[in-house]
């Protein structure tokens, strides 16, 4: 197996530095601070801007991370996203007969990109195009957990109690994220809707970026066991599916 | 290239019982799928084939390269999903309709390429047919009048221009076969059958009997002799002696017809509709052919058992290509879901209305030099109304045909099926069911072709008992209810007309 490839450990300290130094920096100061000469620094920031990932001012010539690093996280379009996901989705509603979304940042809200039924012949509304609560619900708080720079600060948002489940305080909400961080994986046990629970997993695009969260819905007592934890079957059907749809990311 | 679609093994419910193959052979690539009881998915794996243009209007494929390729695509799908031939209980056959292919029945090898059901070469042959006086014989017999469209014409100029053809169709050495005689031939080391719904679409087969027609060959000058013998859609035609040693040819279906089925439309009235680069929409018709009227072609449904089910066809040349054509020439997207993202930019169209009558409009029209056109642009108009404009098209391109086949019968479409690439547009799916004042609906696993052919290998083996168990397995991804006022719809119905009509006699 080919070691670490040094011009990219170099280029992700470069990020590194620009995004904790709370200033923007001068070429001097990055070649001093990674111990490198000048012109290699260059090199590395210079295509690192071509990436839209570092920004240089025009005046002062120094440089701070760029927009790019943004719209990685929400440049994917949403109907591209859906045409990759849609057959997975499909295998994931029927592996799991749970309902399957699909959804993505939107402002201070969960976009839903795309819904499938839960395959049971129960009569359902189909809800692509609707915004829902990022604090209260599994894809919400999975964009919270996994896409932090392309979704508000939880103390930003509006945490409105839905049920007596939902994460109604800032510090309620962070022990959830950083559940779901451990977990891979963040849930929703009836804090939108009583009794409805979900599970949703980040769908991650070339880099490792976080772009989606793809997501179950199910009752919660068909959802969660006894401890609270989702059921592995149906966390593993979860998993394998945002693994495969991650794969279909990696390239535009 | 492909592409693993199976669920996690652990989870799999096919590890202790058998599952069912299908070979999808389509235009541009030949497909395994391999579907559980409940009629999941377990794998696919999928290999393209070459598309070979000697001549504008020729399209061509090598029938042996597309054997190889299934001899390929069937073992890899096996492969992921951990399966050995025993587990196979029987492979099902979808294929591209009409394209043509003759070959030797002693050494296998075809005399020349098939001639796919997108080339045009037959003109003359059917433009001789209909000055002969036969358009009337073909229409009674075979359901429809002569057209380049049918494989007939095509076995035809295969036998009048490939050497040594006819003298060796007439001394038993040369075979006629569509796709589906040419795999089961390969497969089965040499079974010569092909499946009423292919035979349907030759325009040598009688509509009534579901026999060749000595009429309708002595017309064409086909010897009887090299085409194979018509079968019923779900039966055990041979075993297959390569690829799946030992397992059962057990169903074959054109493509949309196994779209029917896939789609468990097995009630009269019932109608699915594919998109893809065009689309096709069938509705059952029971055990009654349905007139011809407005365009539309009666066909075989299936026939599964003693009782044929008859199908009423209307096609639509163009809709998923004119998404294309948006993208690919006029660069206003970057890929074709893209094009949902522009017209959600807009309300509505703008008054703006796009007719693709790229090579003439096809049912319910039929009017061969009639021309694209925009309509309605004023300064208004910008990129996200001509994308409305584009989806708006396929809806009311839909809705013509539905129009044709309610006029034809009773018994009114009252919701819709749907399948294919396409169905991923919700904007446009919901368009749909607002042009149609209509439900539409779509299946989990949008493998509708695929699960068809499956569905009749199945049932011949027993697989499946009978078609009740089949329905069972539909199940509702989506519903897109119509949510559009009485006026809006008459009123953008009598525009799309007025669209329509300037589109008219362009060509002189």
């Amino acid at each position: 197996m080919p070691g670490p490839i040094q011009s990219i450990e170099r280029a992700a300290a470069v990020l590194r530095l620009l995004g904790g130094a709370g200033r923007p920096l001068a070429l001097a100061e990055l070649a001093a601070a990674l111990d490198l000469p000048r012109p290699t620094v260059h090199g590395i920031v210079a295509t690192l801007r071509s990436e839209g990932l570092v920004e240089q001012d025009h005046a002062s010539a120094l440089y701070r991370l760029g927009g790019g690093l943004r719209t990685l996280a929400s440049g994917w379009d949403r109907h591209d996203l859906r045409a990759r996901a849609m057959n997975w989705a499909d295998v994931l509603a029927g592996g799991t007969g749970c309902a399957v979304y699909l959804a993505v940042p939107e402002g201070a809200a969960a976009g839903i990109v795309h819904h499938v039924f839960r395959p049971d012949g129960t009569p359902q509304t189909l809800r692509t195009n609707t915004d829902h609560p990022l604090h209260a619900t599994a894809w919400g708080k999975c964009l919270l957990a996994f896409a932090p720079v392309s979704t508000p600060a939880p103390r930003d948002l509006e945490l409105r109690r839905y049920t007596g489940r939902t994460a109604s305080t800032v510090a309620m909400l962070e022990a959830h994220l950083a559940a779901a961080r451990t977990r891979g994986m963040a849930t929703d046990v009836g804090e939108f809707e009583s009794g409805a629970g979900g599970a949703a997993v980040p769908l991650r695009s070339g880099g490792g970026l976080t772009v989606a969260a793809l997501g179950i819905a199910a009752p919660v007592e068909q959802l969660f066991g006894g401890g609270g934890e989702p059921r592995p079957a149906q966390a593993d059907l979860l998993r394998a599916a945002g693994r495969e749809i991650s794969a279909l990311l990696v390239s535009r | 290239m492909t592409t693993p679609v199976s669920g996690d093994g652990r989870s799999g419910d096919y590890r202790h019982s058998q599952v069912v193959a299908a070979i999808d052979q389509g235009t541009t690539s030949t497909r395994c799928l391999l579907f559980s009881r409940t009629g999941r998915m377990l794998a696919v794996a999928q290999r393209e084939h070459r598309q070979h243009y000697p001549e504008p209007g020729r399209v061509e494929h090598d029938a042996e390269e597309i054997w190889r390729n299934v001899a390929r695509v069937v073992p890899e799908a096996l492969k992921r999903a951990g399966l050995g031939p025993e587990n196979i209980a029987a492979l099902g056959i979808a294929n591209q309709r009409e394209t043509t292919v003759i070959w030797n029945r002693h050494t296998g090898v075809p005399l020349a390429r098939a001639i796919t059901w997108q080339d045009t070469r037959t003109g003359p042959i059917v433009a001789e047919l209909v000055e002969a006086g036969l358009t009337d014989l073909y229409s009674r017999t075979s359901g429809f009048t002569p057209a380049t469209y049918f494989a007939g014409p095509r076995l035809r100029w295969l036998l009048d221009h490939v050497p040594g053809a006819r003298e060796g169709a007439e001394a038993g050495d040369v075979l006629f076969g569509t796709m589906e005689s040419w795999l089961i031939w390969r497969l089965t080391g040499g079974v010569h059958v092909t499946d009423v719904s292919n035979a349907s679409r030759t325009m040598m087969m009688d509509l009534r009997t579901l026999e060749w027609s000595p009429k309708l060959l002595e017309a064409l000058d086909v010897p009887e002799r090299m085409l194979p013998e018509i079968r019923s859609n779900a039966e055990v035609y041979g075993v297959c002696t390569e690829v799946l040693p030992g397992v059962p040819v057990a169903g074959a279906l054109g493509d949309q017809q196994a779209a029917l089925v896939g789609q468990t439309c097995f009630a009269p009235g019932e109608v699915k509709c594919t998109y893809g680069t065009g689309a096709f929409l069938l509705k059952n018709t029971g055990p009654r052919i349905a007139g011809s009227a407005q365009g539309l072609i009666p066909t075989v449904g299936y026939l599964i058992g003693d009782e044929p089910v008859y199908a009423l066809e209307g096609s639509i040349a163009v809709t998923g290509s004119l998404v294309q054509w948006f993208r690919d020439s006029l660069g206003m997207i970057g890929t074709a879901a893209q094009i949902e993202t522009l017209a959600m930019t807009v309300p509505d169209n703008g008054g703006c209305y796009v007719v693709p009558a790229f090579s003439g409009l096809y049912a319910p029209h039929w009017q061969a030099t009639a021309r694209g056109v925009i309509v309605g642009l004023t300064g208004y108009i910008t990129r996200g109304h001509l994308a409305r404009a584009v989806l708006e098209a396929t809806a009311w391109q839909t809705r013509e045909v539905v129009e044709a086949m309610n006029a034809e019968s009773g018994i009114p479409v009252t919701r819709l099926k749907v399948d294919g690439g396409m169905t991923a547009d919700h904007l446009l799916m919901q368009y749909v069911a607002d042009v149609l004042d209509v439900p539409v609906e779509r299946p989990l696993g949008s493998e509708a072709v695929s699960l068809g052919a499956a569905y009749v290998a199945g049932l011949a083996v027993g697989h499946w008992s009978d078609l009740e168990v089949l329905r069972a397995n539909w199940h509702r991804a989506a519903l897109w209810r119509p949510d559009m006022p009485a006026e809006v719809r008459d009123r953008e119905r009598a525009n799309w007309g007025r669209a329509v009509d300037r589109s008219y006699d362009w060509v002189v």
